[in-house]
């Protein structure tokens, strides 16, 4: 399974500029197998850590509510928030310098830390899945 | 609909109808010279903030930038020494992390540097435990949203679809677009609802 994403991945990267979700989640994949090797990304965990990570009281549902692929509300100012997931909006997870951003504000907003390549993956193969 | 003003109170106080107001009393070839810097700015690179008073053209990337977590306020009303401090605090931008990267941080200061507001009423400090100003407490901001003023409550920042006064579009309905004129504007009902 694993192998079909990355093959996948490598076909899409080749054809196209754009980064794809599939693309992003193979490659933040392999980042993590560098420090475990037998490392799998995880769309339950991936699923979890979108509800209860978070050492304040924000987690990523906070403000992207509990259903990815609808439109989200920030919780500070209530402005809208396109949905999240990439299949409710593909413009989602198609440009790793976005994605990355996102990732390191995000992740120091509700963890307090950078997320690891790991979580990044787990959350990608959970947003794959989610369907409107 | 409701109409918080008059066509002729809000745009007499604005800071780009304050500015008019005062290259017309410096003459015309101040008024010239204006009109060429305006053309020189809207030919730059960053685009340009043009604007009848109320309707502001914001270029993408200042939207994509600094449009995603609030509406995208407009640079002219907060004046330069002010944005300069916000842009010095994103990492612990009023208690959310906005940080970018460096190229970006430096065109978007170009850019709010070029198009900051210029009059006394638009300055602000930050307020006590905070690192950055709110353009929501300079003077100008202040006197037009003031209570009374307009069929404005004291207490429409804690209507529950206002939440903050930092949530123009709650009631400037054409805000993501720059659109803060008069007759866009919609007061939520007392229960939060939308007229």
């Amino acid at each position: 399974m694993n192998h079909a994403w990355t093959a996948l991945a490598l076909l899409v990267a080749t054809s196209a500029q754009a980064e794809t979700a599939a693309e992003l989640m193979a490659r933040y994949q392999q980042e993590a197998r560098l420090s475990d090797a037998s490392f799998a990304a995880s769309a339950q965990r991936g699923a979890q850590f979108f509800r209860q990570a978070g050492s304040k009281d924000w987690h990523c549902n906070t403000c992207h509510t509990d259903n990815p692929a609808a439109p989200g509300k920030h919780a500070t100012t209530g402005k809208a928030i396109e949905p999240l997931a990439p299949a409710a909006n593909p413009a989602r997870f198609s440009k790793a310098d976005k994605v990355e951003k996102w990732f390191k504000r995000n992740c120091n907003d509700v963890l307090e830390r950078a997320c690891t390549p790991a979580e990044k993956s787990d959350l990608l193969a959970y947003l794959q899945g989610v369907k409107p | 609909m409701s109409r918080i003003a008059p066509p002729d109170t809000l745009s007499r106080s604005t800071p780009a109808q304050a500015r008019d107001a005062n290259a017309a009393r410096r003459g015309t070839g101040a008024k010239l010279l204006r009109m060429a810097l305006a053309a020189l700015l809207l030919g730059s690179g960053m685009g340009a903030s043009a604007h009848d008073g109320h309707r502001f053209t914001l270029p993408a990337d200042y939207r994509e930038e600094c449009g995603s977590c609030h509406v995208a306020y407009p640079p002219s009303l907060l004046d330069a020494p002010a944005w300069r401090a916000v842009l010095a605090g994103l990492e612990q931008h009023f208690g959310s992390d906005a940080s970018l990267d460096a190229a970006t941080r430096q065109n978007l200061g170009l850019y709010l540097e070029r198009h900051a507001g210029r009059s006394a009423q638009l300055a602000a400090r930050p307020a006590p435990g905070e690192t950055a100003p709110r353009l929501t407490r300079t003077a100008w901001f202040q006197r037009e949203h003031r209570p009374g003023h307009d069929g404005l409550s004291a207490g429409i920042w804690q209507n529950p679809a206002v939440k903050s006064p930092a949530n123009c579009a709650a009631c400037h309905t054409g805000a993501a677009d720059g659109n803060f004129s008069e007759a866009a504007i919609r007061l939520p009902t007392a229960a939060g609802a939308r007229r």
